[in-house]
């Protein structure tokens, strides 16, 4: 659905490249992430894909569209197909929120019978059919992004791309949200596009992920292998700050491993059967349990003393448990 | 004669009055215009606006500073020549709204790049993504967004009209002002200045309270 090749951008004046050699590919109906710290180049990107920016170099493919070779007129026949929201809303405050939401279908240039038909029923979808007359100003954050969600999908995209989209609201109100943008995708088929800085909002809703450090692409892949095993720093330092420290560090004997349960095995009552088993003592020092999209998961960093540990971890294995060795420890 | 307004003639000041508000509204409507769209291309060949245009932005730029510069008072005298082209004298109402409009014109076309600026950048950018040609993103976004400061620089530029009409009294172009220097202050007829102040007074206040009230009626914010 979109295909980015060898993407670089450069602004007038400035110092270095906002995106350097960025090649991805996001699949129709997936939600794909793109993490990254302020100015690593999220916001470039995201406008690169709606051609509200220029590509300096490489090509950038919509919907089977060079964004770049575009015309005025294919430029917003695309743009109708490519819905966008905003950390901000962009909501017009001079208008209602139904006009908000009619806006793009006036710019198309449907008729006002059409386009009051569909924005009632664009405000029933995200809940805000009592709101029609109210204006953005009284309305709250999470409103007034449901009214931006509304106003993204007037004219039926294929796309929607967020723009850092829940960075303004409360914890609670991004849940909601997120659920929104989560339903959206299973329900129209969309396909979805967000960037953030925020590795809980790639956790709940992305099926996968990229992460950009200084306008680079350093690491992408299924939101559970980044997720669970980040393999740059960067990747590291975002799962990091979701989650906390995983509590690798702790000075006790025997030999560290860290444990990845996913999907049923994050329930089996596997370490307990191991231990008597193998004769092997285990000491839990960090562990985390928690969902990705739909499926569990769990890892446990144990301290293994004692027994047979080769045969605890053989065993692990065999029943679909990722084992990572952290420390030799002293045998 | 005596009394208290012993000098005053109602006709004369009715006549007056009328004669300030044909000036007032006669020039206001010119201003806006031709100020509006001035303003309008004044923000957007501004930097980093959809038509950036550095060299047509510091032409308009430049000639809206020079008329701003010249006192209007020497403006009036200044542009006889071109009044009288424009519409066959330099005296009466007629005459005056040319050099009228000369003087107010790049003032609201200032306050309106101003209020234009004040748009949230935000809003304007949804509207491209939304698929809104610049003429569309222009009309249907920018200006109605704009709408509460394009109505308070309309307000302002009003109220600096009804002086200048009083200063255009002084090169035979009536209203109140004329009445005031000529009675009041040529003839030491202080009772008709006094009513000619407050007349104008009222009238200043007027204007800003309707003023006030448009802006409180287009404002959501």
């Amino acid at each position: 659905m979109i295909t980015f090749q060898d993407v670089s951008k450069t602004y007038a004046g400035g110092a270095r490249a906002a995106l350097n050699g960025v090649s991805l590919s996001v699949a129709p109906g997936e939600v794909y992430g793109v993490i990254g710290a302020s100015g690593a180049g999220k916001s470039t990107l995201i406008r690169l894909i709606n051609g509200l920016e220029k590509p300096s170099g490489g090509k950038v493919i919509v919907d089977g569209d060079d964004v770049a070779g575009l015309g005025v007129e294919g430029l917003r026949s695309l743009r109708r197909r490519v819905g966008m929201i905003f950390q901000h809303f962009n909501l017009l405050s001079s208008k209602t929120v139904a006009g908000n939401v009619a806006f793009p279908l006036k710019l198309a240039g449907v008729s006002d019978a059409e386009a009051k038909a569909r924005t009632a029923e664009l405000l029933a979808r995200v809940g805000l059919s009592d709101f029609a007359a109210k204006y953005p100003a009284q309305l709250s954050g999470g409103q007034k992004q449901r009214v931006g969600i509304a106003r993204a999908l007037a004219t039926g995209p294929k796309v929607l791309l967020c723009d850092e989209a829940t960075s303004a609201l409360d914890p609670e109100t991004t849940e909601q949200i997120l659920e929104l943008v989560s339903n959206l995708n299973r329900e129209l088929g969309l396909t979805i596009v967000l960037i953030t800085h925020e590795m809980d909002v790639v956790r709940r809703v992305c099926d996968r992920v990229a992460v950009l450090e200084s306008g680079k692409v350093v690491e992408a892949g299924p939101v559970e292998d980044v997720f669970l095993h980040p393999a740059s720093d960067m990747a590291r330092r975002f799962v990091t700050e979701a989650e906390g420290a995983p509590g690798d560090g702790a000075p006790i004997g025997g030999r560290v491993v860290r444990l990845t349960f996913k999907g049923e095995a994050t329930y089996k009552p596997i370490l307990g059967a191991v231990a008597r088993e193998t004769g092997v003592d285990y000491s839990i020092l960090g562990g985390r349990i928690h969902r990705l999209r739909e499926t569990p998961y769990g890892q446990l960093t144990l301290a293994l003393t004692g027994g047979d540990v080769d045969a605890a971890i053989a065993r692990f294995q065999a029943d679909g448990v990722r084992v990572d060795l952290v420390s030799e420890g002293d045998r | 004669m005596s009394g208290l307004l012993a000098n005053i003639d109602w006709a004369d000041i009715g006549q007056a009055t009328i004669d300030t508000l044909s000036m007032l509204g006669g020039s206001m409507v010119l201003t806006v215009i031709l100020g509006l769209p001035l303003g309008v291309i004044l923000f957007l060949t501004g930097k980093g606006q959809m038509l950036e245009n550095r060299l047509a932005n510091g032409a308009l730029s430049l000639v809206i500073n020079i008329l701003r510069s010249v006192p209007f008072v020497i403006l009036l005298i200044v542009m006889i020549p071109l009044t009288v082209a424009l519409v066959g004298t330099s005296l009466g109402v007629a005459g005056a709204i040319p050099p009228l409009v000369a003087g107010a014109a790049p003032f609201f076309a200032r306050l309106v790049e101003t209020a234009l600026r004040e748009v949230d950048k935000g809003v304007i950018e949804a509207s491209f993504a939304m698929g809104a040609k610049r003429r569309q993103v222009v009309l249907g976004a920018l200006l109605p967004e704009a709408m509460p400061g394009l109505i308070a620089a309309a307000t302002v530029t009003a109220i600096a009209l009804v002086s200048y009409t009083a200063m255009a009294g002084v090169v035979g172009a009536g209203g109140l002002g004329d009445l005031a220097i000529r009675f009041g202050y040529q003839r030491f007829q202080t009772d008709v200045m006094v009513v000619t102040v407050v007349a104008l007074l009222v009238l200043v206040q007027v204007l800003q309270m309707v003023g006030d009230a448009a802006v409180r009626k287009v404002s959501h914010r």
